[in-house]
């Protein structure tokens, strides 16, 4: 299938800089970057300014609040680029990618984006829902970095932050996690000075050390779900694109560093021969296996 | 019947087939377009290479063809055939009892039918069930929360439609009740997989088993929760299992899991045919071991024992078979069709 590929050095700052932005976009369920999942399928920039960003998801009937929140994030992240105003994100070959493409054109609310189902509800709530659950994951991660760095459960317990900030995790997975736990730590309020724990539950709570065992199974369940969810997720998208079982083929990959099959996607630059390896699949270990 | 390497022959039940027709004769709209595609994405994605059909292939297959699939080439020795109307995508319906009874009827000792109902249709819904019951004798129901109806995108275990469904089911005996979460609409701001619904019904209908299909997922841990609490509630494996080809230990894992949350009683085997065929999942879910360092993280085992109940036996528990009684009448029978 055709995965874009991210820039490394050079091409159109422009296209890298909204490359960027869009590798913190995250697909709530699996709390994995849309990038890395290769949910992205084009970016254009027009002469007038104006940001396209197209993307698609494994399947017809992924969930439709899903997309939105997608889509909705995607616009938030570029519109972050001080020269980005006019962006459009376009979800595309879904169920519902009239009523979320027209949503996010008008700057609806999820609300009135989905006006003919009658939902009157806001994404609040399954948002929170999808946070709890990074959040498990993450800190499952941490957990199990810091036992492997040589941490009793005694300490990872009692653990403030500012300790945590100075721990050295060198497990691939769990220096990942790392600062994406502090980052969900700090942004749920569960610790904001350098002494209060850091590693604690859902609701803020000291772990006593003899429930740790208890609490980490807790933990892998939600991340074996997640990583269930996200192969799935990997295999459908490639099966949808790929249209049939062959061999994999390599991106087309543009000397701007953009990616996708148009020319459009960059204004039109030479493409490279050859496609580079995603920077964030390479480094991100994106799956224990 | 599966013969392990070392002789030993395994009962097997495949908890979870199909016999549909996706043909783009049979396509109403797009979404019925859509909807088989996505189930050959699922077929291309996890099965092995050499076990891969053409498109044409998987949007509508013979009788003889899944007869061949499940028992000679493949091996099985009963399936549960699902039923899944789909007749807003469908023009004669995806998969109908019908249809399915008629696929049957050759093999009355190699397939159980079940059928479905959709409780949005109030009190024909219930006439339904009578009528299943009366003229089928079904011993299960596949119900599928996500099916589109008219307006409705969707619904759940617990409407107070679906009560009365259930009600009914329990008291005429129909007790095995499948039930597939797919990606439901509405309510629209809330988890479009959530399984907390049967946790609900489980609890009040204490008459019915509920075999909830692909484990859950994409909620199995929510799944896995439930199934501690509910005595009554299985899990079915389609979906998990064929990780077994493609990620060997992440298969591990999630059989882990469910081996410590759900238990070796309770999980039933299922190939999901046409999506994926019987023969290949067996003999690898046979000769599969849980890697050493998982079975020690987890505290689980996945034994013989463990393996002969999810291949058959915690099937022929809910649905009543008596697999010696059985193994003698399907050995005559393959002796009656031998000497035609």
């Amino acid at each position: 299938m055709r995965r874009p590929a991210i820039p490394q050095i050079g091409g159109d700052a422009r296209i890298a800089a909204i490359w960027n932005q869009l590798v913190g976009v995250m697909d709530p369920e699996l709390d994995e970057s849309i990038v890395d999942l290769g949910f992205v399928e084009d970016i254009a920039i027009g002469a007038d300014g104006r940001v396209d960003v197209a993307f698609r998801l494994p399947t017809y009937w992924c969930s439709p609040n899903f997309a939105f929140l997608m889509a909705d994030d995607i616009g938030q992240a570029v519109r972050r680029l001080p020269w980005a105003r006019d962006v459009h994100p376009r979800l595309e070959d879904h169920m519902v990618a009239d009523e979320v493409n027209r949503g996010t054109r008008l700057g609806l609310s999820f609300a009135d984006a989905f006006r003919d189902f009658e939902v009157g509800g806001t994404l609040e709530g399954l948002r929170d829902t999808f946070l709890r659950k990074a959040f498990q994951r993450r800190q499952e991660a941490v957990i199990l970095g810091l036992r492997r760095a040589g941490w009793s459960d005694e300490a990872i317990v009692t653990m403030d932050l500012a300790t945590l900030d100075c721990a050295v995790i060198t497990d691939p997975e769990g220096a990942r996690q790392k600062p994406r736990y502090r980052e969900v730590l700090l942004a749920r309020g569960l610790a904001t000075r350098p002494s209060d724990l850091a590693v604690v539950s859902l609701d803020g709570e000291a772990i006593p050390v003899a429930s740790l065992p208890v609490h980490l199974r807790a933990l892998r369940a939600v991340r074996i779900n997640m990583e269930a969810n996200g192969a799935l997720c990997r295999g459908l998208l490639d099966a949808r694109y790929d249209e049939g079982p062959r061999e994999a083929t390599v991106p087309p990959r543009h000397a701007c560093g953009g990616a996708g099959a148009s020319k459009e996607c960059c204004g039109g630059c030479a493409l490279h021969p050859t496609g580079v390896a995603p920077a964030a699949r390479a480094a991100g270990a994106p799956l224990a296996m | 019947m599966f013969r392990t390497p070392d002789g030993e022959d395994i009962f097997i039940i495949d908890g979870h087939t199909h016999f549909w027709d996706g043909s783009p004769e049979n396509q109403a709209n797009i979404h019925g377009k859509q909807f088989i595609d996505c189930f050959y994405a699922y077929h291309t994605a996890l099965s092995p290479k050499d076990k891969l059909w053409t498109k044409e292939q998987f949007e509508k297959y013979s009788a003889d063809k899944m007869y061949n699939d499940l028992f000679v080439d493949g091996p099985d020795d009963m399936a549960i055939v699902q039923s899944t109307y789909l007749t807003e995508f469908y023009k004669g319906g995806f998969n109908t009892i019908e249809r399915n009874l008629e696929m049957a009827k050759a093999y009355p000792e190699r397939y159980i039918v079940n059928g479905a109902f959709d409780p949005r249709d109030g009190e024909k819904a219930l006439e339904y069930i009578h009528f299943m019951k009366e003229n089928y004798n079904i011993k299960g129901v596949k119900l599928y929360t996500a099916e589109w109806k008219g307006d409705s995108r969707g619904w759940k275990l617990t409407d107070p439609s679906a009560y009365r469904c259930l009600e009914l089911c329990q008291k005429l005996g129909i007790t095995n009740v499948h039930v597939h979460k797919g990606p439901t609409i509405i309510p629209l701001d809330k988890d479009a997989f959530d399984v907390h619904d049967v946790d609900h019904a489980a609890t009040d209908f204490q008459g019915l088993n509920f075999i909830i299909e692909h484990c859950g997922l994409p909620r199995l841990d929510d799944f896995c929760w439930i199934a501690v609490q509910e005595t009554n509630v299985y899990g079915g494996l389609a979906v998990a299992l064929p990780f077994i080809h493609s990620r060997p230990r992440y298969f591990a894992e999630v059989i882990s899991e469910l081996l410590f949350w759900v238990g070796e009683d309770k999980i039933l085997f299922g190939s999901d045919y046409a999506i994926w065929t019987p023969r290949w999942l067996v003999e690898k879910f046979w000769n599969f071991e849980i890697p050493e360092d998982i079975k020690q993280e987890h505290g689980v085992d996945l034994t013989r024992e463990a393996k002969r109940k999810i291949l058959g036996l915690n099937a022929a528990r809910l649905y009543n078979v008596d697999v010696e009684a059985q193994k003698a009448k399907l050995k005559n029978a393959s002796l009656a069709v031998a000497a035609e």
